[in-house]
């Protein structure tokens, strides 16, 4: 896609490096997605199938946020970042908190209906509606010229953002008291209980967390492929990043998104047709063969 | 409310278990065999659609709801069955020939995507049978020269010893001939051995091992047969819509195919039927509900989408055990009448189990 576009040229290496930084710009926001599915996952032991509906929702947001509002790119970031993190939290308390305890499949179709009405909702708000926006940032399309490599600064941004993102996660798991509350509660909710922690408060927070990380992978993917209502479905590609990565692990996540972002990306040019839509599948199958549980997955035995 | 007085060990097991399931089915069978000479043609076309979303509703719930295994490919299997029957009529095969083919290569494509499954839990075989979907229906699109790739492929009707079943109602009796025949094939199966082998395995897996069930072989089974009866679902589906092409077959429809078995009741076979007919006549009511909208809420495309998720989340929220369970309590409500209370079909629910394992 972008990476083929900007390939003039140079040397085979020079074709191969820009491939490779496409690939992990795209990696990037496969793997905040896939953050989103870890972080409630450890949480809730919930999949939720509309992670990648609450990243529409968020770009969305972010958009209406610099147009109508006319707020400036990092203003704009902030806000929708704070409103979708109460719509996690709200979205948490009234349609997943009731179907606590039920099997995880019944549950998945819970978050599959929710992505359904979210698709359906935003269809129908006046301004958004089911055409395509472009998204407005302040890199637009400058570029780097390092030698014969061309580095588009969009795709340095999306991954120097992403990087910001996870060390912020980081020293938020690491040094908050919130953060540690969460881990605690995500290793052992009772446990964690007993310890005073409030586990049912500390899983909404996780869904706005949840939902706070996807927008901002939606603003990054937004200039990409640009704001519309079906643009949820890449939420279908970072499950196998999740996957690759093994699902209850917060570095895996990100490795898997990365992985999946470069092979896609080098099966895109390197590869017949058709190849570049099936790669992230075949390679999660592939996995899965190998280590059922993922890279970073643990394997346990279930004692009788 | 009706006592059964068991004398014997066969009594657990018959197919009728008293005289008002022979009077109410044969009922339903006199109803469904007179149907197509009193309905109109349209309301004969959607019966077709139930029938067939049964079948693979029953592939579905043989899988979901009696082996607890999950998958969100069925759409595949859908996709080979129609597909491998549309070629082989093509090729000028009857449909005794085409029709069991179909089967089988589905549940060939069942076995393949089965044994990885052998392996995998939840929410991982979830994904992989996601990713099985995405790439059998890649496969079509590219394979042109077999399938016509995204131009589609058209389907004649369906042939059967010099017999063509070109007319609404004839299509209606074949259709609804391989549902009973799949359904009764099912109820055999659930009471046989086999069937006690895969529940044992939907209930706990580690305890129908110890008990000497073969995880291995039964799942693979299980997977096999499932993708059979979806296969046959497909092939009938191919002669139904005359017109197959690959975006017929993605993961929407997959997740369209789950929500028959969630609806309808998952665990019973009743509703695999239920859920069909609700997914059929669930689009005829929005659009019939349409006309009395104010326009401006009339034309917008989203509603069918919020009107879909909405009652599948407050399904699965107030009624878990789906149409089925609240039929179920409707008529346990007649049968004690003055005694119903309102607990009688509380589910427990059990906020220790949990997936991880520690």
């Amino acid at each position: 896609m972008r990476g083929r576009g900007i390939l003039g040229g140079g040397g085979l290496v020079n074709q191969f490096l820009q491939l490779l930084l496409a690939g992990v710009a795209q990696g990037c926001v496969y793997a905040l997605v896939a953050l989103g599915f870890v972080l409630i996952y450890k949480a809730t032991e919930t999949v939720n199938f509309a992670q990648g509906d609450l990243m529409m929702l968020g770009a969305f947001f972010a958009l209406t946020g610099s147009t109508t509002l006319g707020l400036p790119y990092w203003l704009t970031i902030v806000f929708a970042l704070a409103v979708m993190a109460v719509f996690g939290m709200l979205a948490e308390r009234l349609v997943l908190r009731p179907v606590l305890g039920y099997p995880a499949f019944t549950v998945v179709m819970v978050t599959i209906g929710m992505g359904y009405i979210l698709r359906g909702v935003v269809t129908m708000i006046p301004g958004w509606g089911t055409d395509t926006y472009t998204f407005a940032t302040p890199f637009a399309d400058a570029v780097i010229r390092l030698g014969a490599v061309v580095l588009a600064v969009q795709q340095l941004a999306v991954i120097g953002m992403t990087a910001a993102l996870c060390l912020a996660l980081y020293l938020f798991f690491r040094y908050a008291k919130l953060g540690v509350a969460m881990q605690a509660t995500s290793q052992n909710q009772l446990a964690a209980y007993y310890m005073g922690i409030p586990v049912r408060r500390v899983n909404m927070l996780i869904w706005g967390l949840s939902a706070a990380v996807a927008t901002f992978a939606g603003i990054l993917l937004a200039p990409v492929t640009f704001v519309h209502s079906n643009m949820g479905f890449i939420g279908l590609k970072a499950f196998p990043a999740a996957v690759v990565g093994g699902f209850g692990s917060v570095p895996g996540s990100i490795v898997g998104g990365l992985i999946i972002g470069v092979v896609e990306s080098l099966a895109g040019y390197y590869l017949p047709e058709g190849f570049k839509d099936v790669a992230a599948y075949v390679v999660v199958l592939i996995v899965l063969m190998v280590r059922p549980s993922g890279i970073f997955g643990e394997t346990a035995r279930k004692k009788v | 409310m009706r006592f059964i007085f068991k004398t014997d060990y066969r009594q657990d097991i018959r197919l009728f278990r008293h005289a008002g399931y022979v009077f109410w089915y044969g009922l339903l069978g006199v109803v469904l065999v007179a149907a197509p000479f009193v309905l109109s043609e349209y309301v004969i076309s959607q019966l077709h659609f139930v029938c067939i979303y049964s079948i693979v509703g029953f592939g579905l719930m043989l899988l979901v709801g009696f082996t607890g295994q999950i998958s969100l490919g069925h759409a595949a299997f859908l996709a080979v069955g129609a597909y491998t029957e549309a070629l082989l009529q093509g090729a000028g095969m009857p449909l005794w020939v085409s029709l069991p083919s179909a089967a089988l290569l589905s549940a060939a494509a069942g076995i393949i995507i089965g044994i990885p499954a052998l392996r995998l839990k939840g929410i991982y075989l979830a994904i992989a049978t996601l990713a099985f979907n995405v790439i059998v229906e890649e496969i079509i699109t590219r394979w042109e020269g077999l399938t016509g790739g995204n131009g589609g492929k058209h389907v004649k009707p369906a042939e059967l010893f010099g017999f063509t079943f070109d007319s609404d109602v004839s299509f209606y009796f074949l259709c609804l001939s391989l549902t009973v025949l799949s359904c009764l094939m099912l109820i055999n199966l659930l009471r046989s051995p086999t069937g006690r082998a895969f529940v044992a395995i939907r209930d706990s897996e580690i305890s129908a091992s110890c008990m000497g069930v073969n995880l291995a072989k039964y799942k693979t089974m299980s997977f096999a047969l499932s993708a059979a009866l979806t296969g046959v679902g497909g092939a009938l589906y191919a002669h139904k819509i005359t017109f197959i092409s690959p975006e017929q077959f993605t993961l929407l429809a997959s997740i369209e195919l789950v929500t028959i078995v969630i609806i309808g009741g998952i665990g019973s076979l009743h509703g695999a039927v239920f859920g069909a007919a609700f997914i059929i006549v669930l689009p005829q009511v929005i659009s019939v509900a349409k006309d009395y909208l104010p326009s401006g809420a009339a034309g917008i495309s989203g509603l069918q989408a919020i009107v879909f998720g909405v009652l599948l989340v407050a399904f699965i929220i107030f009624e878990p055990m789906g149409i089925y369970g609240r039929w179920l309590k409707v008529r346990t409500w007649f049968e004690l009448f003055p005694f119903y209370r309102q607990g009688m079909f509380r589910r427990q629910k059990s906020y220790m189990k949990s997936e991880r394992l520690r």
